[in-house]
């Protein structure tokens, strides 16, 4: 068992929970994640990792309640299992002038690697988009760490109206960007994609495709990422943007909608 | 006295019966009947069978133990060699082992050992005989990575040896291939793999689950900050292939890892009951033709709502490597096996959900590397099959995790984890066995391999220190 330390509510349905896992916050880098199982009998979810405290032992997981597992999540006092940490870490350099684009949710694994670029030396860039200001998370945390940063909202509650990309879009025409790194909802880092490809600009997105072992044993994440099929947990959870197959990934992603709808619902 | 040719059946569920539960399809022998069966034994005075047994169990003692009405004895017999009977009696492919080698068997009827194996670990589980260890614990800790049988039988006989163990596991339960791969209707868990593993856990051994080793922690922070002498890598062979064909990527196209796993790891079998989902639909298509592709298809038939599960194997029945006993039951349940057949693509919906394997039938050409012979596709001989699911069974590869994060440790080109005959690595006092040096093998080598490391490691640390 795993005892939750604290537990916040940062958004609607949006919780940051503090763990006791020494091992796993012993051994941590940026980017990688775990597999957490909320209590006997429940599925296994894969989050990303987003701070440690090797001193103090801890964690610490931002997620959304959206099904049954996550509302389970939101409830225990300790977690059942907990595996990691998981993935490859985030390859970290100087890339110069590095953008990192966060969309939702998207924004909790982004917070580490924005803070491990922004080490690193880069002059960093930090674009995050939310549905209203409501949603929008970490802002506070994420200013303290970027040279800049700039907010789009789907309402104009915060920041900019309109789509991250709106704002990605002329600092990539100044060229002002060396390196970009995208986190958040399927369509929002395909669109990221496309749009640094035509500029050449490096860009990382982290998949989060469904997974049940998270240490490659079964291949429900597979990915193709230039034609190749991978497995986002031992080969992932990053891989360049330019090179993913967004519609598969989504198509994956939907596979079990209407039993997971179910299982929502008849948790309710 | 003549020869007693009547082998013992072992009675199981009625195919129409178990088709649709996930049950135990063999139910066991009598007390009658198992003493019947040991009776019918000759007790060689140079018995062939123990060096068909890949533990080289003493099988005559305990089988002259069942005989003598002595059950508590045979089972220890049987663990002298052996910490996990009722599973090997279960899965163990006895007829091409300890049953092909027993003298009975050029006359047509082999002792049924393997069913007397299960008996005797059953009559363990029933009186709650957990195993006993009196070995003192020396003050030597010797880690084992991976908790499938060749971890277990490590751990055991390390433990007996005197060691304290500790086995780390990945996944949320003990067991590996045992649990998240052999079906409950062919293993049951709550019964006889907890019980099993139980055992060794009264012998001292002890048990960590959620330790990804090459991750949570690496196998030098095991050797030089935790204390471990010794590490035996059984990490298994659990990374799925497939097999690169077109459509492979589509809904519901699963490896027979995660269809399995998630059937036995994750109980979806019960349904709606289940947290994790899996979606069958009416079709099943299942690629392979070894244990697991029986496992899987077998899982796929006792879904509600399944009415045709089809087994596609690009070689003749002859050829096909699972247990006979599988291919039987399957086939008595009500599995369709398409012989000398390949899929070449699958056909999706425009939601992308597998809907059809076009396939194409082979025939027989010269025996290949592996002495069976080799499949050639028939031109022109291309056909379709609906389908909503596919189980692609068809081998795994080695995981390469371990390599990844352990510097030094020699692969070979396959990545499986190079030793020498007693399991030592290029790594000094880590040793490695089961499906991460042999590839995907059998319960009961990698228990045999688990057991001789444990020996090796025994040795090796007994040694003086060299100067």
């Amino acid at each position: 068992m795993f005892d939750i330390i604290s537990k916040q509510l940062i958004a609607p349905a949006v919780w940051r929970q503090t763990i006791k896992a020494p091992e796993i916050a012993g051994k941590r880098q940026a980017g990688n994640f775990v597999i957490i199982r909320p209590k006997t009998g429940s599925e296994r979810i894969p989050l990303t990792i987003v701070s440690s405290d090797n001193q103090a032992g801890t964690i610490d997981i931002i997620f959304q309640v959206v099904g049954a597992t996550t509302m389970d999540l939101a409830e225990v006092e300790s977690i059942q299992d907990i595996v990691g940490p998981l993935g490859h870490p985030t390859h970290i350099a100087n890339f110069g002038r590095a953008a990192v684009v966060g969309g939702g949710v998207g924004i909790a694994p982004l917070w580490p690697i924005a803070q491990a670029l922004k080490q690193a030396g880069n002059r960093l860039t930090t674009i995050l988009g939310a549905r209203s200001k409501d949603f929008l998370i970490l802002e506070e945390a994420m200013a303290a760490l970027s040279d800049k940063l700039l907010i789009a909202t789907d309402d104009g509650s915060r920041g900019q109206k309109g789509l991250v990309t709106e704002i990605l879009k002329p600092l990539l025409e100044e060229k002002k960007l060396d390196f970009v790194l995208a986190i958040g909802p399927v369509v929002m880092m395909k669109a990221v994609s496309e749009l640094t490809r035509p500029h050449g600009v490096k860009t990382m997105v982290s998949l989060n495709p469904l997974m049940l072992d998270g240490t490659g044993m079964c291949g429900v994440c597979r990915c193709k990422i230039d034609g190749q099929t991978k497995f986002a947990c031992v080969d992932g959870p990053e891989f360049d943007g330019h090179q993913v197959d967004f519609e598969n990934l989504n198509r994956r992603l939907g596979m079990y909608k209407s039993e997971e709808n179910q299982r929502r619902e008849a948790r309710k | 006295m003549p020869l007693n040719l009547n082998r013992v059946s072992m009675p199981e569920q009625k195919p129409e019966v178990r088709c649709h539960n996930f049950k135990e399809v063999n139910l066991g022998l009598s007390l009658e009947s198992a003493r019947a069966e040991a009776g019918r034994c000759l007790f060689c005075k140079r018995p062939t069978c123990i060096a068909g047994c890949p533990v080289g169990i003493n099988i005559p003692q305990f089988i002259r133990a069942i005989l003598d009405n002595d059950l508590p004895e045979a089972v220890r017999r049987i663990r002298v060699d052996n910490s996990l009977p009722a599973i090997c009696g279960r899965v163990c492919p006895q007829e091409s082992q300890c049953e092909a080698a027993c003298v009975l068997h050029k006359k047509g009827a082999p002792i049924a050992i393997g069913a007397l194996e299960r008996y005797v670990g059953d009559y363990a589980i029933r009186e709650n005989l957990k195993a006993e260890c009196g070995a003192k614990k020396k003050n030597l800790k010797a880690a084992v990575v991976g908790s499938g049988p060749s971890g277990l039988a490590c751990a055991g006989e390390l433990r007996k040896l005197g060691y304290a163990v500790t086995v780390f596991e990945a996944l949320h339960e003990l067991g590996g291939v045992l649990t998240y791969g052999i079906p409950e209707f062919r293993l049951p868990k709550e019964t006889v793999v907890k019980f099993e593993i139980e055992s060794l856990q009264t012998m001292g051994v002890e048990f960590k689950t959620n330790r990804l080793i090459g991750k949570t922690h690496l196998i030098s922070d095991l050797m030089e900050n935790q204390g471990f002498a010794a590490v035996y890598i059984a990490t298994g062979a659990g990374y799925p292939q497939f097999m690169q064909i077109p459509g492979e990527d589509l809904n519901y196209v699963y490896s027979a890892n995660e269809f399995l796993t998630r059937m036995n790891l994750m109980r979806s079998y019960q349904g709606d009951a289940a947290a994790t989902p899996i979606f069958v639909g009416k079709r099943v298509a299942v690629i392979g033709g070894g244990n697991t592709a029986m496992d899987a298809a077998r899982c796929a038939l006792r879904m509600p709502g399944v009415e045709q599960v089809s087994l596609i194997y690009r070689r003749s029945e002859k050829e096909m490597p699972a247990r006979l006993e599988e291919a039987k039951h399957a086939q008595e349940e009500g599995i369709e096996f398409q012989f000398l057949t390949a899929p070449t693509e699958y056909l999706g919906t425009p939601e992308g959900a597998v809907h059809a394997a076009r396939c194409i039938r082979m025939d027989l050409g010269e025996p290949d590397a592996s002495g069976r012979r080799r499949p050639v596709v028939i031109p022109g001989s291309e056909f379709e099959i609906k389908v909503d699911a596919v189980v692609v069974a068809i081998g795994t590869q080695a995981n390469p995790i371990m390599a990844q994060t352990t510097p030094g440790l020699e692969t070979n080109k396959w990545g499986y984890i190079v030793t020498d005959q007693n399991g030592l690595t290029s790594l000094q006092n880590i040793y490695a066995g089961g499906d991460i040096v042999s590839g995907a093998a059998t319960v009961i080598l990698a228990m045999g391999s688990g057991r001789k490391a444990a020996q090796a490691i025994d040795r090796a640390l007994s040694m003086p220190p060299t100067v």
